[in-house]
């Protein structure tokens, strides 16, 4: 085990198990107002300070972990379930039709500044987090598609393959039963990263308003929150910044630590 | 290479007509209408429906696409729902501050990036390939609105250096600089930090190359070896992750002129929203669009002419 898988792992681990946790317990209630207890400084009744309405922060910070996580998990389902079937398919009939078809759709998609539809289609059908995880999920369909593509196209040369075929099996199964297992650890480091960038597209989506809608607290709209409070009480504003910054730090390295520790080069590009 | 050009070509402009249909179907799912809201809650059905038809709502999706697509191929994009003024002047107006925006911010982006890879990779494995390497971390993980606050928290409000926000137009290009400067900042570390990790494995890769060792074998110093051979051959990927953070960087903005209230294209697009100026978003986001694939083909494109192995892919 490497030093960032480690480290990537525990500090993965720290931010989920925060956003588990809230589900049982917070420090406070994030709903609830004190207003004569805003703008505290770290320490004290409330280690991480309150902000602008007195709420807790490190509360505040634990509920919305849930709701970046959230987001940003669904999305990578999406583009899991929907990409790798994609890529597989293509991969099983190389240069088909089929294959042409995904393989220049996902060019498309590649091609479109993905923030920009993003923010249009949160903004079109109105914010929310139901409609940000679409928008990031849309994305990361042919990331998955792609890749699953690739790894899977070098596969269907080595000799397992064929005597699997000898066998029998047809194309589907064989890249269910037989491909599939041998891409997981591609896929996984793949997850890993765009699970970060889905955090980050999160953040950047309800910093403009588009995410998750008060009460419902969420990091990015934490920092909109503090962006007129900076000078006043810096910590409204580098608190929530740095929690950004922890969790997509930990899963790049988790998924940095991850790839080593498979070190798929040697498994899948060995043909 | 006229083969390689046709298909790209033809590729280019099918992206483009997918493009411009799904942001007109987005765009046209929408509820609520523009018509009715431009008018308020007391108007009458009559004076609604009237508009609707000056705006040219009530002819057939079909046409309306077409004349949308038609239009901004002459350079008519239409009037704004709003203000009754060309779509094209307001957007025209934006785009000098949002291109020059992503144009600065590539610069530094570069300016930062090649001096930092170039040692990350000199050094590989000692200390400053360790601490390059735990920037361009770093700089992956920040958001960049997050950055930009904290550059505005030191720079314009304790050390007022900068402004914190706003535009004061092209009058004094020296002030319009100095408003760009905190937001090219912020837009740029995160692709920088992008950038030295690419060119530093690149860099790595070619010197693992036989001619390095021929290179070196025929008594070139690593200095002379890193430069005259490393370097040239290690910035065609680089030159292609470049073109593909000028997109980056073109839609980055869009978030990074919120947080400095820069009047540029991604305001322009938050506020028509806010107000369902559909037309403009319409045409706003296509113009972001097309920049994006069209600064895509160029590289390919760039890529293509320096290594003629690319044009049979």
């Amino acid at each position: 085990m490497s030093r960032n898988l480690i480290l990537g792992g525990a500090l993965t681990a720290l931010f989920l198990g925060a956003a588990a946790l809230s589900f049982l317990w917070t420090p406070y209630d994030v709903t609830a107002l004190d207003i004569p207890a805003r703008l505290q400084p770290p320490g004290g009744a409330h280690l991480l300070g309150t902000d602008h309405f007195g709420r807790d922060i490190l509360s505040m910070l634990m509920v919305g972990a849930r709701t970046s996580i959230a987001v940003a998990l669904v999305a990578v389902g999406i583009g899991i379930t929907i990409g790798v079937p994609l890529g597989l398919a293509a991969a099983s009939r190389a240069g088909g039709w089929m294959d042409e078809l995904i393989s220049r759709s996902a060019d498309l998609i590649f091609a479109f500044p993905s923030l920009v539809i993003a923010i249009l289609i949160t903004a079109v059908f109105g914010p929310g987090a139901l409609n940000a995880i679409l928008a990031i999920g849309i994305f990361n369909i042919p990331v998955f598609a792609r890749l699953a593509r690739g790894a899977a196209l070098s596969l269907w040369t080595r000799e397992f393959i064929l005597a699997a075929r000898v066998a029998g099996k047809n194309r589907t199964r064989i890249s269910a039963e037989h491909i599939l297992p041998n891409i997981a650890n591609l896929l996984i480091v793949q997850c890993t990263i765009q699970f970060s960038l889905g955090i980050l597209a999160e953040a950047g989506l309800s910093y403009v308003g588009l995410g998750a809608q008060p009460p419902i607290p969420s990091w990015g709209r934490m920092l909109a929150d503090a962006q007129t409070l900076v000078s006043l009480a810096p910590h409204v504003a580098l608190i929530p910044g740095l929690t950004i910054v922890f969790m997509v730090l930990g899963l790049n390295l988790l998924g940095d630590g991850l790839r080593d520790h498979f070190d798929p080069r040697l498994r899948v590009l060995r043909t | 290479m006229l083969a390689y050009l046709t298909r790209r070509l033809t590729s280019l402009i099918l992206s483009l007509i997918a493009a411009s249909a799904v942001i007109f179907l987005v765009v046209e799912v929408a509820p609520g209408d523009p018509a009715s809201y431009m008018l308020g809650i007391n108007a009458q059905p009559e004076t609604v429906a009237a508009l609707r038809d000056e705006l040219g709502l009530d002819q057939p999706k079909i046409q309306r696409y077409l004349s949308w697509v038609g239009g901004m191929l002459t350079g008519d994009f239409g009037l704004s729902y709003t203000y009754r003024t060309p779509v094209a002047e307001m957007i025209a107006t934006r785009l000098w501050i949002s291109l020059p925006l992503a144009l600065y911010a590539l610069t530094l982006a570069i300016l930062l990036a090649f001096p930092a890879g170039l040692i990350a990779a000199a050094t590989r494995g000692r200390a400053p390939d360790f601490g390059v390497m735990a920037f361009s971390q770093l700089g992956v993980a920040i958001p960049n609105f997050w950055f930009a606050m904290l550059l505005v928290l030191g720079f314009a409000i304790t050390w007022r250096i900068f402004p914190s926000g706003g535009f004061p137009g092209w009058d004094n290009p020296l002030q319009a600089i100095r408003a760009l400067t905190l937001p090219a900042v912020a837009l740029a570390l995160p692709q920088a930090a992008i950038l030295a990790r690419v060119l530093r494995s690149s860099l790595i890769d070619t010197l693992g190359e036989d001619y390095i060792r021929t290179a070196r074998a025929k008594g070139l110093t690593r200095r002379q070896t890193l430069w005259r051979h490393g370097v040239r051959n290690a910035l065609i990927p680089v030159l292609t992750i470049i073109g593909l953070q000028f997109s980056f960087l073109i839609a980055g903005g869009i978030i990074i002129e919120q947080v400095f209230y820069l009047p540029g294209l991604g305001r322009l697009i938050f506020q028509s929203i806010s107000q369902r100026d559909l037309i403009v978003v319409e045409s706003a986001v296509m113009l972001l669009v097309f920049a994006v694939i069209l600064v895509n083909f160029l590289t390919d494109l760039a890529y293509a002419l320096t290594d003629p192995r690319l044009r049979k892919g």
